[in-house]
């Protein structure tokens, strides 16, 4: 076998440090070998799970889904607003509740078949289908009868709104009508699959047929499935059978499946990637200052934040949350700790989603904290019992926890002890509120405040802080059914500044996406869910690229 | 000898059953499940989720199942990656690892023997210091740093190797010499104590009396009553090394199996967990049985019991 | 080939340790390597007296700052000075460090020196249960511990000293079943002594050598257990440190902040080394056939 010999040599020459100089002197990189041959190379974060659109889940999954297929609508790669997809246009009834798609006819899966409604249909079906338990399946529930059919319900479908019109036309009635329906058809979850394909290798309403293959799958994306090796790689190849391939200037994605952020910058660094999917956190500053032509920073539609759990003392009491909540330095902390340009976050719901800017904010006032602490029995932190402030492992978490306690302890007085679990314990102790103080964090599915401001209602399933109001709930209810965008606003705005005086939680700050990209990616936009449609994407090189960094 | 291999594979059955059901067990009381995550579903979906991969029965029926199942050879379908079976993900990434773990055991007996011996025959001389030194240097530092001491070197200033993956010959060299440095410290020390301890018989001062040259007295008289504790350590030294190590593996991006065996537990994916268990205990066992030959071979006094 | 010589003139083992104590002292490395570790421990332990040091005090505002007049060692992300997180690090690794080996040597020598000397059926049983404790998954382990008793210092010892026994149990074993073959311990079986008297006389000083040198090796393996432990929780809790989790943390920001890296990673190492040293002369000195040299 050659390479073993040639390994073995390696590895002795490496090992006595000597004579390897002949092999010196500037190497090609992956970068420039994939300019030019038009292939992205990109850090994917971690393996996906599942290349299902109905099975998968992640932001990882459908950022990899979104190159091999295609929903009704797609995304304008600048501010991601719905543009023609698979659908070339669409009517909307004047009470909004009625959306009929017209498909265009040139639509094509990859094994030549045409896109008709009726695959949208019965992809809607299998996603609602309740033996198939996909995850995601709630993002179909502003459709008609869709949570009844989920839920085991109602069992003949035909009474979901969905309704095939003609092959290529295909009618979508909501429950209410929602401003944000096209946005939604952007996930995964409203994305079409081949039911034919998936039957073939297993059964199509369940978990576990192994149709994401590479060679097996079909899809009617830009994109093609090429090879998929777990751990090391996957790569997609432009379609030639997608309908708007004369916009898709790529060649060949190669996602790379880098989970640790340092070998993911040193890969960026050796000229391996085009794009990273983050930046370690040391290493923030010194690119912003160094290398502006390849640091890359935007908002991200996430929230950082710590749930209290209300329902035992003494948190149950609302003066101190609110206390606890006030007394935190944001701007020392964004400025000093979590340091990658976060937005301190004085309410929940990111400013400026899909139109919506919280009005009540938090103070930053140290003596009204005070105040409240001593109003709720606690003079400068007298007779406080001790805490815990429990967060999953990671430096990050660590990090904010630390200056938390120490903010804490020197403002208010209060002794709060520092618990890490490892990540699946630590899911379990806050869902099963077995904690007192526990750190969360909340990245949009979709932009509009309904993506935030819902999980806080009465018993839901991300609430997790035993907190329970009636206001609140209907207020969110009466947004769902506001006759006007503005009204719906406005309900929101009431909804969150009762969040806001009820604290069960205590926002920290508002995400912001860093990752280094190479300039010679064009087309790239930051956008708000870091979406960024592949069929615009281009590589193009100029002379004066630089090539790595010292 | 036929006889103690026939016996030791015989007892191979109960003791992967043992691990199997501890295992189980163990993994069940665990808190947290495969399927919680931030954002949390509905308690419907959740169910169907359960049902399919039969968490819903009750633990002793699932535990009879696996068994069954098991006893066909079959590990199951990965609970974290839904598309594959454990079987499929350990057979695809297992090659990869025993090639970079054998290389590495390569570089560490290799550098390890050398050391030690050199130290052994000029005891407590700068012969002996700096072998040992550099030897120890692997343990002193662990493979998080010096993995990304070797890049900076190699990769970003000398540019002579890729920053990471695992598709070219020389992809291989680095990520070997960091997971055998570790091991190379190890060696190095039980050869230099094993050595000195079979130097200072009578039979070798005899044999040196005799004027047999000090390559004769290593080779042929020290060397297999001094690596006993070596060949001891050795077995379960490579069936940690073939089965990758979660660090060099995102170190260097190579799709082994150390990630499997690490993440599997904090994924509770238990599937993947029980089929990393039983793969180590299989190899452990087929190790230390190959060990406890070895030793035989060297010590021939020992003879099979 | 000669057989290998029996040790029969252990007549006392008082002169036996002191003449140990006297080589050892003749060992330069080995001595250095002693004080190294004692001005070390001592250091650490008196940390807490110590006016000014503090590892939980933060300064946001100054963050990561190299070594300098008032910080030695720099200081860390949160402006915490590196040196005294230091020093309260080496208690927590030494004492695991200490107290986690000694456990593993402990357990480990005495399995394997039962299972090697009684041998037969018990052998094979023991041997085939310390393969099924190899296999068994650590973290799901320590996580059960974690849940059933709760985070517990004495626990993280036993958690560590019961995975990290197996090597050393596996070793002495091999030794001791060598040892056995040799005339002069089938000698004194001939000669009717009692197993506790051959145990204690002629197998535990002719294994003693490489249980010294394989628990200096133990050492690093604990102390980076530790840090792993820490991660599931169940080690030290922040804001505390050990040097584990420094090394940890340093090694994730060392291109930007070397010093965060540098220090306890060299703390770390320059133990490890006076560790080995001290072990390697601890053996020489109780060798001893060498000594007759």
């Amino acid at each position: 076998m050659k390479p073993v010999a040639q390994i073995s040599a390696w590895l002795l020459a490496a090992g006595v440090a000597g004579g390897l100089t002949t092999s010196c002197g500037p190497r090609e990189t992956r970068v420039e070998w994939a300019n030019r041959h038009q292939i992205l190379l990109k850090g994917s974060g971690s393996e996906p799970k599942d290349l299902d659109p109905h099975v998968a889940t992640g932001v990882t999954e459908h950022h990899i889904i979104m190159a091999l297929l295609e929903g009704l609508v797609a995304e304008d790669p600048v501010d991601l607003h719905p543009v023609p997809g698979v659908a070339e246009r669409w009517d909307i009834s004047p009470d909004g509740k009625v959306y009929t798609f017209h498909l265009r006819a040139n639509a094509k899966w990859s094994n030549g078949d045409p896109v008709t409604a009726r695959d949208f249909f019965e992809t809607y079906k299998r996603i609602l289908t309740p033996t198939l338990a996909s995850e995601y399946a709630y993002m179909h529930f502003v459709v008609k009868n869709a949570e009844a059919y989920n839920a085991g319900k109602l069992t003949d479908f035909a009474q979901v709104g969905y309704r095939v019109v003609d092959d290529h036309t295909l009618e979508i009635t909501l429950e209410n009508a929602t401003p944000y329906f096209l946005p939604l058809l952007n996930h995964m979850s409203w994305f079409p699959v081949h039911l034919p394909t998936i039957a073939k290798y297993g059964p199509a309403y369940q978990r576990g047929s192994k149709w994401t293959r590479a060679g097996r799958f079909v899809g009617n994306g830009p994109f093609t499935l090429e090879k998929w090796r777990v751990n090391d790689v996957i790569i997609v190849k432009k379609s030639p059978t997608y309908w708007d391939q004369a916009t898709v200037r790529l060649n060949e994605i190669r996602f790379y499946p880098i989970e640790d952020n340092n070998s993911e910058e040193r890969a960026f660094r050796a000229g391996q990637l085009h794009v990273t999917e983050t930046l370690p956190l040391a290493k923030i500053e010194t690119y912003r200052r160094n290398r502006p032509d390849v640091f890359s920073f935007g908002p991200y539609l996430g929230t950082y934040f710590y749930r209290f759990n209300t329902t035992k003392p003494p948190l149950n009491d609302k003066r101190v949350r609110r206390a606890l909540a006030i007394a935190i330095d944001r701007e020392s902390l964004a400025a000093n700790v979590t340091r990658g340009g976060q937005t301190p976050a004085y309410h929940f719901t990111p400013p400026g989603t899909a139109g919506y800017d919280c009005r009540t904010k938090l103070p930053a006032d140290i003596a009204e904290a005070r105040r409240l602490l001593a109003e709720a029995g606690y003079p400068n932190g007298k007779g406080f019992p001790r805490m815990e402030l429990l967060f999953n492992t990671s430096e990050g978490h660590k990090a904010i926890a630390e200056a938390l306690q120490q903010m804490w302890k020197r403002q208010l007085n209060i002794e709060v002890e520092l618990v890490n679990e490892e990540w699946k314990v630590f899911l379990d102790s806050t869902q099963s509120l077995n904690y007192q103080i526990a750190r969360g964090s909340w990245i949009a599915d979709y932009v509009d405040p309904n993506s935030f401001l819902d999980m806080w209602l009465t018993g839901g399933g991300n609430n997790e802080t035993g907190w329970a109001n009636k206001e609140y709930d209907a207020l969110i209810a009466a947004a769902a059914s506001a006759p006007g965008p503005q009204q719906r606003l406005e309900f929101f705005q009431q909804a969150e500044a009762l969040l806001l005086d009820e604290m069960p939680i205590i926002p920290i700050y508002f995400y912001t996406r860093v990752c280094l990209k190479r300039p010679e990616l064009k087309g790239w936009h930051s956008t708000l869910l870091d979406n960024h449609p592949y069929k615009h994407v281009y590589l193009e090189t100029t002379a004066t690229t630089t090539n790595g960094h010292q | 000898m036929l006889r103690l291999i026939t016996k030791r594979l015989f007892e191979t059955i109960p003791v992967l059953f043992i691990v199997a059901t501890l295992t189980f067990f163990m993994m069940k009381r665990a808190p947290g499940g495969p399927f919680d995550s931030e954002k949390q579903t509905t308690p419907e979906i959740r169910a169907q989720i359960e049902a399919q991969y039969g968490l819903d029965k009750p633990v002793w029926q699932q535990y009879l199942d696996y068994l069954g199942h098991l006893a066909q050879g079959d590990l199951g379908p990965s609970f974290k990656y839904a598309g594959w079976s454990v079987n499929e993900l350990l057979w695809s990434a297992f090659p990869v690892s025993l090639e970079l773990g054998l290389y590495a055991l390569a570089f560490a007996l290799t550098f390890g023997l050398i050391a030690g011996i050199i130290a052994a025959l000029r005891k407590n001389t700068w012969g002996d210091y700096v072998p040992m030194s550099f030897a120890t240097f692997g343990i002193c530092l662990p493979t998080f740093v010096t993995g990304p001491l070797l890049l900076l070197v190699f990769a970003s200033w000398l540019t002579w190797f890729n920053a990471s993956g695992w598709e070219q010959p020389r992809d291989r060299v680095l990520p070997a010499i960091t997971l055998g440095l570790y091991y190379t410290a190890y060696v190095a020390r039980l050869t230099r104590g094993g050595m000195l301890e079979i130097l200072s018989q009578d039979f070798i001062r005899t044999a040196r009396a005799k004027g047999a040259s000090e390559w004769r007295v290593v080779w042929r008289h020290s060397l297999r009553g001094g690596l006993l504790s070596v060949v001891s350590f050795i077995g379960p030294a490579i069936s940690g090394l073939v089965t990758g190590s979660l660090v060099v593996e995102s170190i260097y991006q190579i799709p082994g199996l150390g990630k499997f065996f690490v993440m599997a537990g904090f994924n509770r994916d238990y599937t993947m967990v029980m089929g990393t268990v039983l793969f180590y205990a299989v190899l452990i066992i087929v190790m230390n049985l190959l060990v406890d030959i070895v030793q035989v071979w060297l010590n021939p006094k020992l003879r099979f019991e | 080939m000669s057989p290998p010589q029996p040790i029969t003139e252990v007549e006392a083992g008082h002169s036996l340790w002191q003449d140990a104590w006297l080589r050892l002292r003749k060992n330069k490395m080995a001595v250095a390597g002693a004080i190294f570790v004692l001005v070390l421990a001592l250091a650490s332990l008196t940390a807490p007296f110590m006016p000014g040091l503090s590892y939980s005090n933060q300064n946001l505002a100054l963050g990561a700052t190299a070594p300098s007049a008032a910080h030695w060692f720099g200081t860390d992300d949160l402006g915490r000075d590196q040196l005294s997180r230091l020093l309260y690090g080496g208690r927590v690794s030494l004492s695991v460090g200490l107290a986690a080996t000694l456990v593993s040597v402990l357990i480990g020598v005495l399995f394997g020196m039962i299972s090697g000397y009684i041998g037969g059926r018990l052998d094979a049983l023991a041997m085939r249960f310390v393969d099924i404790l190899y296999a068994l998954p650590f973290t799901i382990f320590v996580i059960l511990l974690m849940v059933i008793y709760g985070r517990n210092i004495y626990l993280l010892f036993i958690a560590i000293g019961a995975v990290e026994w197996l090597d050393m149990a596996r070793i002495v074993r091999g030794q001791v079943l060598a040892l056995k073959k040799q005339e002069f311990v089938e000698a004194a079986r001939a000669l009717g002594l009692r197993k506790r008297r051959i145990i204690l006389r002629h197998m535990i000083p002719n294994v003693l050598g490489i249980v010294i040198v394989f628990s200096t090796l133990i050492v690093p393996r604990v102390m980076l257990t530790e840090a792993f432990l820490s991660f599931l929780g169940f080690g030290v809790q922040a804001p505390q440190a050990s040097w584990g989790t420094l090394i940890q943390d340093g090694a994730r920001s060392w291109e930007e902040f070397p010093w965060l890296l540098f220090f306890p990673a060299g703390c770390f190492s320059l133990t490890l080394f006076s560790l080995n040293f001290l072990g390697d002369g601890l053996r020489d000195a109780l060798d001893v056939r060498a000594s007759k040299d």
